[in-house]
């Protein structure tokens, strides 16, 4: 066990590197000069000069990389071209607010999931199922966004029962645990559990029904083992392959929480994204793609090892 | 992921039950997947769906009752069925109608053109892999890796937010987005192929690699490569819509339904039946997708 996670943990190193390599090359494939990226409009020429030098723009590419991963590590993004503060100072809280919702969301929806996957299984072909296949099916092929704002409509507009924007209320970027502040994480987070809710329901339900079918279930059933009994084994046999695909969903949800910040003006990474995209505000966005996807691959890797504990017999190269 | 056996899968359906070799063969296969399509009225119905949206894009200008760039003060958010706007009027008062049967247009290219392009790339590097195996292999599924280790939504904003907006940058960013999963699993499936027996007796008899590729290889990986392929028009169109609803798409005042989206989301108080209009035309073609794709793939018995 130790060796394969040493081994697994060496995987990771060259596509770390090789997503920073991505992150890095962010700032050069765009149509501007980079070093307009990562100066305000308003610079003189002088100054522009001093950044070159001191950023090291002036070196070859090989070089620059090393430079900026340098201080990558340590957190110095640079300034953001919005508010002209350290990256890293507008970065740390809005991921802080991202993960608020992405975690609840992953609960809720791996929960659901998980169960009704398992009753859409165990009727398999009966009307149950047959809903639960629709759902997921309409899970996938929703716009997610789309959904926030038409839950926005029904709940916010028509009803009036729950707040369309904000952390909470007056726009407070503070957060406790209270009812109002509870109330405002309700539909971005229903918003953001549909894609995962789907995908994981989809594949619970496909790994409970092939197991189902295994000879030493039918074995279980013919030595009298009934309903709740046997639904253990089970559980403890679709437990990886749902184990992997919830690991995948987190760094997709993280992904979709994007366009959801959006709608609802939730101040997390999603709408840091949106503000750099719309002010062309590379080194924040370039920031926040490289923490965001960091945080996929470590969690990536941490699925692996989990899985490999869960069930020994799935040991990856 | 993909563990669909190439070879053989023909011969077991979905449920993994064995189908009588002898019957399905005697009629040719693709006879037998479009028999099995037939039969079923869901696939169908989406085709229909599909193929209505598709004419009505193509045929826009034919079919679209008002020019669909028009504004008028008049119509600005009018309700359905008002007179001359059978859907509505949008923010500027332009015909939704119109709007929606020409946004079809750069929807249905952001969905489909990246696949195609991603299934070419992607699928020749899956292949390449796949056959050659050793390094060439570690080289090309490493590099996909690295690009697999973005979210998918993250990495199409994370590039055209670097490239810029417009709809060039939206389709080089979306193709991006697809290739490494269908290299996998293009990888996946010919390295199953190619150690199979008859492939191994080819080579034997001295087929050249060209040949191995073109006669057995290929037969029998672009079946499940296709499949796989086709399930990802519909996360194209949706991530398509969200880079124009992000601003990152074709600007305005191009008809386009994620822009659409994006522009009438200020109108949701006013009136939000005909806001919620583009949005749904994203889903029910996403959804119509998504259920074809599925349908293609019990008819052609693949198994992802």
């Amino acid at each position: 066990m130790g060796s394969y996670i040493l081994r697994r943990v060496l995987y990771a190193i060259p596509i770390a590197l090789g997503v920073t390599i991505i992150c890095f090359s962010l700032i050069y494939i765009g149509p501007t000069d980079p070093i307009q990226a990562v100066v305000p409009d308003d610079a003189t020429a002088e100054d522009i000069e001093r950044i070159r030098i001191a950023y090291g723009f002036d070196k070859p590419i090989p070089v620059q990389y090393l430079m900026w991963l340098g201080r990558a590590v340590t957190g110095e993004f640079g300034n953001s071209l919005q508010s002209n503060r350290p990256v890293i100072e507008d970065l740390l809280p809005a991921i802080g607010n991202t993960f608020r919702i992405a975690i609840v969301a992953m609960f809720l929806s791996a929960t659901v999931a998980f169960v009704l996957g398992s009753i859409a299984a165990f009727n398999h072909g009966r009307w149950l199922d047959r809903i639960v296949t629709a759902f997921a099916v309409a899970g996938v092929s929703i716009p997610h966004f789309w959904l926030a704002i038409v839950m926005v409509i029904v709940f916010s507009v028509e009803l009036g029962a729950l707040p369309a924007m904000g952390m909470g209320p007056d726009g407070s970027s503070s957060w406790q645990l209270d009812w109002t502040h509870v109330k405002h994480m309700i539909l971005p987070v229903i918003a953001l559990s549909v894609i995962p809710m789907a995908t994981i329901m989809r594949t619970t339900r496909g790994a409970v029904l092939e197991i189902l079918g295994q000879e030493f279930v039918q074995t279980l059933r013919a030595k009298g083992l009934a309903g709740r009994r046997i639904l253990l084994h089970i559980v403890k046999n679709a437990a990886p392959t749902v184990l992997a695909v919830t690991g995948l969903q987190i760094g997709q949800l993280l992904g979709g929480s994007i366009l959801i910040e959006t709608v609802f003006s939730w101040p997390g990474t999603g709408r840091l994204l949106n503000e750099a995209i719309f002010k062309r505000d590379l080194p924040t966005l370039q920031a926040t793609i490289l923490l965001l996807a960091m945080f996929f691959v470590t969690l990536n890797l941490v699925v692996d090892v989990v899985q490999t504990w869960v069930d020994p017999r799935i040991k990856r190269g | 992921m993909a563990n669909g056996t190439a070879g053989t899968s023909r011969f077991v359906d979905v449920t993994g039950t064995q189908v009588p070799v002898g019957g399905a063969r005697a009629q040719g296969y693709w006879a037998s997947v479009w028999k099995r399509l037939r039969r079923d009225p869901v696939s169908l119905a989406c085709a229909a769906i599909l193929l209505l949206i598709f004419l009505a894009a193509i045929f826009a200008p034919l079919i679209a009752p008002h020019d669909p760039y028009r504004t008028s003060v008049r119509f600005r958010l009018a309700p359905f069925g008002s007179p001359d706007r059978v859907l509505g009027g949008d923010e500027l008062g332009r015909d939704m109608l119109s709007r929606l049967i020409y946004g079809g247009r750069i929807s249905l290219l952001m969905g489909l053109l990246p696949v195609v392009m991603a299934t070419l790339i992607g699928g020749s590097l899956g292949i390449i892999a796949g056959f050659i195996g050793g390094k060439t292999n570690m080289l090309i599924m490493r590099v996909m890796d690295v690009f697999y280790a973005f979210p998918s939504v993250l990495l199409a904003i994370a590039i055209s937010g670097a490239l810029g907006a417009g709809l060039r940058n939206g389709l080089i960013a979306l193709t991006l987005v697809h290739i490494p999963p269908i290299a996998r699993v293009s990888e996946s499936v010919t390295t199953q192929v190619r150690s199979f027996d008859f492939v191994e007796a080819a080579r034997a008899s001295g087929a050249k690699a060209v040949t191995l590729i073109r006669v057995h290889v290929l037969g029998n990986v672009l079946g499940p490569i296709l499949i796989y392929a086709s399930t990802k028009i519909s996360l194209s169109i949706i991530i398509a819509a969200g880079l124009s609803f992000l601003g990152l798409g074709v600007s305005p005042p191009e008809a386009d339904w994620g822009l659409m989206l994006a522009t009438l989301r200020q109108s949701i108080y006013v009136n939000p039946y005909v806001a919620a209009l583009p949005g749904a035309m994203i889903f029910i073609t996403s959804m119509c997708f998504n259920m074809l794709s599925d349908g293609l793939r019990s008819a052609m018995d693949v198994r992802l």
